[in-house]
């Protein structure tokens, strides 16, 4: 069998492999190489102090420490409680606002939404420090708290009840790529659709839950998709707001957190890839599970069943 | 007759029942733009603290009862003594702005700050008084954190590493587009599968070895691991361009095939020309991207101070001076305020790049 039909079609794939070969070069040295090397370093006990490098076969040694940890099962745990918080408040807060954002009662709805997405483009880091001033002890939050009646309003940082909305509020200026994600699918949805159901009479709930939201599975799809594989790998906000230190109370020693420590200062390449690898199982777990139940609840207005 | 017709069964007139509904809609509009402006005004509040603390120097960012604004005490300085004005409530009811010139535990002397000789003693505590507060702004926070921080160096580093990553994402990123887009080669399919795939792979299970990879090269240290790797193209922004590449009309290629130019020359020619909105998306998300990236700085600059972005001096600079507030809160405002300008002057694209990338809006 000839690969290819014609002289012109070999020289069409030349000029193919020519224009995707830097996406294969990366491919191949920042993609493969690394994967397959995280594996292998599993298996090993690594030492890279200085300029000699040590690698000592160790067999499942690294995993069979992992399945004893209890650190690690803590950090497992912390990120999928934090995720239980953050995922639904990630999912719901964008979807209201695009649905307030996308009413035609509103008056100058370009300004608005050029408004809410605007702190999508702030460093964290300064993300970080501006909520962290407004949400001190005797921070302006608490101070509206205690105007509303509330007497002892929260050590935000330092409670164990309250460092998870705290670090929510933290990434909250991060909505503006899900709101705008929305706003597309909520002005996808044909005006038909609302015209036919306010002709039988349904009001703005029942053409909400009817029409809307199952117009915008796919959308609501997305954000979930990214919103898991971002809650999986949650480490900035918390690692600027603390050093990494895990305080209060190992609650904010997530998953992510504990892989970076254990390789940049316990220098332990084997034991981190074995956290790396972890991780990623895990967040192939979900994808699996969220593209395996796809069909049931997500939409696809061009698909034919 | 007439009237009767367009009646409806509430008695009202069609005139009255459409002024009706017009002012129904008037006052929708007027809550719901309400409602969306007090949330906009929430979600930008600590913005608007952030730039109002900035602006404090020590003592009036601990001033209690101060308010939000930058602000201190009240006082008038008459020769070499200074007076601190409180609101003194008098017997008559009335709440009075008067200087504190002497005073005690029971009674204290005040006098009008227009007249200091018009004294009057006031019973009560002056320490139950509340100041006069005026606007005070500490706006040598942000020239001291110019120096201190070494602003002008970070802000070198900052775009020196934005704009070389972006010209190499953008580069490579059109090359490969292009390939995908307009060639047909065996395993084409299968290679833009695997692409899309990559997109999913979390970072850190190729953390380690890419950075012991650097480490070997000697590039720990350097610029290079942030810079590299832009050169060989990455999958979101290769999967944006495609899909932008794909819309473009194949006549017009074919037509400058027959006239005999080369690959090549359709992309120049041809292609981009007709593609500057998603070249113009792409340049200012990498850019923003790379104005904003923490952990590749952080773990590949770590001991190299003087080659650190912003985001991570930033961060560097708050743990050491976190006991002057104003200081952090004017270096967080320098940080911030170069992509907020980007974004206001090329906002249309943003939104359009976020919208392409989806691929609802295809």
């Amino acid at each position: 069998m000839k690969l290819f039909a014609s002289s012109s079609a070999r020289r069409e794939a030349k000029w193919a492999y020519a224009f995707i070969s830097p996406w294969i070069l990366g491919l191949v040295v920042f993609t493969a190489f690394p994967i397959i090397a995280s594996l292998l370093l599993t298996f090993f006990s690594a030492q890279l102090t200085g300029d000699s490098r040590n690698f000592t076969f160790v067999g499942l040694d690294n995993w069979a420490r992992f399945f004893s940890d209890e650190k690690a099962w803590a950090a497992l745990g912390v990120t999928l409680r934090f995720m239980l918080l953050s995922l639904p408040i990630g999912l719901f807060i964008p979807l209201m606002v695009a649905i307030l954002l996308n009413s035609k009662a509103l008056i100058a709805p370009g300004l608005f939404r050029v408004l809410w997405f605007l702190p999508y483009v702030i460093p964290f880091v300064a993300g970080v420090v501006a909520w962290r001033g407004v949400l001190g002890q005797d921070g302006p939050v608490n101070g509206v708290l205690h105007l509303l009646g509330v007497e002892n309003p929260p050590f935000w940082l330092n409670d164990i009840g309250w460092i998870y909305p705290a670090l929510v509020l933290m990434g909250i200026w991060g909505i503006g790529s899900a709101i705008i994600v929305y706003l597309a699918g909520l002005g996808g949805v044909p005006t038909e659709l609302y015209e036919a159901a306010t002709v039988d009479g349904a009001g703005w709930w029942s053409s909400f839950r009817h029409i809307t939201l199952p117009m915008i599975t796919p959308v609501i799809f997305y954000n979930l998709v990214l919103g898991i594989a971002g809650s999986l790998q949650y480490f900035l906000v918390p690692f600027v707001v603390n050093g990494g230190n895990g305080t209060p109370g190992g609650s904010t020693l997530f998953f992510n957190i504990l892989q970076y420590k254990t390789f940049f200062s316990y220098q332990d390449p084997g034991y981190g890839s074995v956290l790396a690898w972890v991780l990623f199982i895990v967040t192939l777990f979900f994808s699996l599970v969220l593209f395996g139940t796809q069909r049931r609840w997500v939409y696809y207005a061009g698909e034919t069943k | 007759m007439t009237t009767m017709a367009t009646m409806g069964n509430d008695g009202l007139t069609g005139a009255e029942r459409k002024e009706a509904r017009r002012r129904k809609t008037t006052r929708r509009r007027i809550l719901t733009t309400f409602v969306v402006a007090i949330l906009t005004f929430v979600f930008f509040a600590p913005m608007i603290n952030l730039f109002s603390s900035s602006l404090k120097d020590p003592d009036q960012a601990v001033a209690t009862g101060a308010p939000i604004w930058p602000a201190r005490p009240k006082s008038i300085t008459v020769g070499t003594e200074t007076y601190t004005i409180y609101k003194v409530p008098l017997d008559d009811g009335t709440v009075k702005e008067l200087a504190l010139i002497k005073s005690g535990r029971q009674e204290s002397t005040m006098a009008d700050p227009a007249d200091l000789t018009k004294t009057l003693v006031w019973k009560g505590s002056w320490r139950t008084l509340e100041n006069v507060w005026e606007f005070s702004f500490a706006i040598g926070n942000y020239g001291d954190v110019w120096k201190l921080i070494n602003f002008p160096q970070l802000l070198f580093n900052t775009i020196v590493i934005a704009i070389i990553g972006t010209i190499g994402t953008v580069l490579s990123c059109t090359l490969v587009a292009y390939g995908f887009a307009r060639f047909r080669f065996p395993g084409r399919d299968r290679l833009f599968q695997v692409m899309v795939a990559t997109i999913f792979i979390p970072g850190t299970v190729t953390l380690i070895p890419t950075y012991i990879l650097f480490l070997n090269l000697g590039w720990v240290g350097t610029w290079l691991p942030l810079l590299v790797p832009t050169f060989v193209a990455n999958a979101f922004d290769v999967f944006l361009m495609r899909q932008y590449f794909l819309t473009i009309p194949r006549e017009h290629d074919e037509a400058a095939q027959i006239e005999g130019a080369t690959p090549m020359e359709i992309l120049r020619n041809v292609i981009i020309p007709q593609s500057w909105p998603v070249i113009v998306a792409v340049t200012i998300f990498h850019f923003v991207y790379s104005w904003n990236d923490y952990f590749g700085p952080l773990i590949y600059l770590a001991t190299k101070p003087e080659l650190q972005p912003l985001g991570v001096g930033l961060n560097r600079f708050s743990g050491i001076y976190y006991t002057r507030a104003g200081y952090v809160e004017a270096a967080t405002m320098l940080t911030l305020i170069i992509p907020v300008i980007l974004f206001i002057a090329f906002q249309r694209y943003f939104v359009r790049g976020v919208v392409v990338t989806t691929g609802i809006d295809k």
